[in-house]
């Protein structure tokens, strides 16, 4: 099993596209704002278009269409469940009904609406992870800081929201790849994962979990160490290397972003 | 003589002081480090070697004596981040080190934690990079990297914030030969190009063949303090153990004992075999 080719979420991927190029604040917002859209666009018609727009969105950002594909593969369970239960629950008691099974019964409206939510879900779930996969972290954490700046007066910490999960971020491929060590070294030992009862699943993780986690703990404390050795003393007078700096390409593409919105969210 | 980059004075540490579990960790050291010296600090497991690593950047501060930083005091809490950028220090564990996902925005933590502005900071992000050889792998995610590489990167990050001293506590530990050999080569270079003055802590002789000059350790306190030759030849007093000579050093001692004249000093299998040569070519004492 390998864990890091199975979750690609979160995720960066380092290309010189136009789409990393842009500033991280320019991305943020955008996305924030398509997903907003995504929640307000009333037919198929705009979640077809979208989904063709995000499509050409990867291809300019160069991320491979499987790579970006293979997200979606942790939350399909989610995505099932939530097909089937529109399909049987989602419709109301209008519309025609397409097939009975027992007590349930999937209306033609139900089925419609599974469908449209589900989608609406792949495309959230895309637009997320696209904003990872052009943005590096450290960016990301920036633009994020930047936009959060205003609500420090109201108690937000700000730099250290960002750094936290900036540090997140850096060790999730570190944290899988010692998931994936200690799983090995269980199953030496004749641990079985992937077999029986949901239970005995969930049990056959403990041993696992144990010593990831007191392993996190200890990284944690040797990472604040080499940090505070690294002169690392809070957001107080740090400067940046990559400063933030807004471009005409930041404009053009925060004027399509809206435009495409207004659109979508008007198409019926 | 110009003033020495470290001065270490009468130190004592104690952990958990106070308590029935206290622990003497070091106990009355003092020796001081000169600029572009090569030092290598070795000692077992519990010699105290990692604690007085921590004492020259103010990780810990002493319970006793001093520890001066080019004349900075490391209880001086106004000196203490410049002590911290003098003293860069590189641990054993290259993943819990890097802070970022892509190498040179690593590299540039340690600078804009200082403050500098923007183009100065990439400036020292591509020098660094350049003094380690890891140009190349710039915009790479250092979980991707190899341990020898990231424990490179590691270096390049302290190297950014222009330090006037390394120390290594144990960073070539967790490394395969191969990055372990990666590590010294790098540091050599650093040593002899740059005049990068280097404190290299290892349970290992082996580690220390580039050192100029070796200090040994045992239960915090020094048992020798000199010349790596002298030291490396020395090797089995030390007390603690498993501190074996490196394979060259016995090997020359063994041929001394036989009688064949050999300088002190050749540790290396290449600077051995010239000296073997060159003491047989001359037609020496000894049977060779």
């Amino acid at each position: 099993m390998e864990l890091t080719r199975y979750i690609t979420v979160g995720q960066y991927l380092p290309r010189s596209s136009p789409l990393h190029n842009l500033d991280p604040r320019t991305k943020i917002l955008a996305t924030t704002a398509l997903m907003v859209t995504l929640f307000l666009i009333p037919s198929f018609a705009g979640l077809g278009l979208l989904a063709a727009g995000l499509l050409a969105l990867l291809a300019l950002g160069q991320i491979p269409l499987g790579y970006a594909l293979r997200g979606l593969r942790p939350i399909a369970v989610l995505l099932l469940l939530t097909v089937f239960l529109n399909t049987f629950f989602g419709g109301g008691d209008a519309g025609r009904t397409l097939f009975q099974a027992g007590p349930l019964v999937a209306t033609e409206e139900g089925f419609r609406r599974a469908l449209f939510v589900g989608l609406r879900f792949i495309l959230l779930v895309t637009a997320a992870t696209l904003l990872t996969f052009v943005t590096s972290p450290v960016e990301l954490t920036d633009g994020l800081e930047w936009l959060l700046h205003p609500f420090r007066r109201v108690g937000v910490p700000a730099h250290e929201l960002a750094m936290m999960m900036s540090i997140a971020l850096r060790f999730i491929p570190t944290l899988l790849e010692e998931t994936e060590k200690i799983m090995k070294a269980q199953m030496a030992r004749g641990a079985e994962f992937g077999q029986g009862s949901i239970l005995r699943r969930a049990r056959a993780f403990v041993p696992v979990l144990v010593p990831l986690l007191i392993s996190a703990f200890r990284r944690s404390e040797e990472l604040a160490l080499a940090m505070e050795a690294r002169c690392y003393r809070g957001g107080e007078g740090r400067t940046r290397m990559k400063e933030l700096r807004w471009r005409t390409a930041d404009l053009v593409a925060g004027a399509c972003v809206i435009a495409v919105s207004t659109v979508l969210v008007r198409l019926r | 003589m110009s003033e020495p980059l470290i001065e270490v004075t009468d130190l004592r540490y104690v952990y958990h002081s106070d308590t029935p579990q206290a622990v003497v960790a070091l106990d009355g050291l003092s020796f001081s480090v000169e600029p572009g010296e090569y030092l290598g600090i070795v000692g077992g497991n519990g010699s105290g070697k990692s604690t007085l690593a921590k004492h020259l950047n103010a990780l810990l501060l002493p319970a006793s004596g001093t520890v001066r930083v080019g004349g900075l005091d490391t209880r001086d809490r106004a000196a203490i981040w410049e002590i911290r950028r003098r003293v860069g220090m590189i641990f054993q564990n290259p993943d819990n080190q890097l802070v970022a996902t892509v190498v040179e925005e690593d590299v540039a933590f340690g600078p804009e934690n200082l403050g500098l502005p923007p183009a100065m900071i990439r400036e020292r992000v591509g020098e660094a990079l350049a003094a380690v050889g890891m140009t190349e792998f710039r915009r790479r995610a250092p979980h991707l990297l190899s341990g020898g590489q990231k424990q490179r990167v590691a270096i390049a990050g302290i190297l950014a914030m222009r330090p006037a001293c390394l120390v290594l506590d144990e960073a070539t530990t967790m490394l395969d030969p191969a990055g372990r050999a990666e590590v010294l080569e790098t540091l050599a270079v650093l040593n002899r190009r740059d005049g990068v003055t280097i404190m290299l802590i290892s349970h290992a002789m082996e580690d220390l063949a580039d050192a100029g000059r070796i200090i040994a350790m045992d239960r915090g306190r020094i048992v020798l303090d000199g010349p790596a030759a002298r030291v490396m030849a020395r090797a089995d007093e030390i007390p603690g153990g498993r501190l074996g000579a490196p394979q060259m050093a016995k090997l020359a001692r063994w041929l001394r004992e036989d009688g064949l004249r050999l300088p002190e000093g050749a540790h290396t299998v290449e600077a051995l075999a010239d000296a073997v040569a060159a003491a047989a070519g001359l037609g020496t004492q000894g049977d060779v």
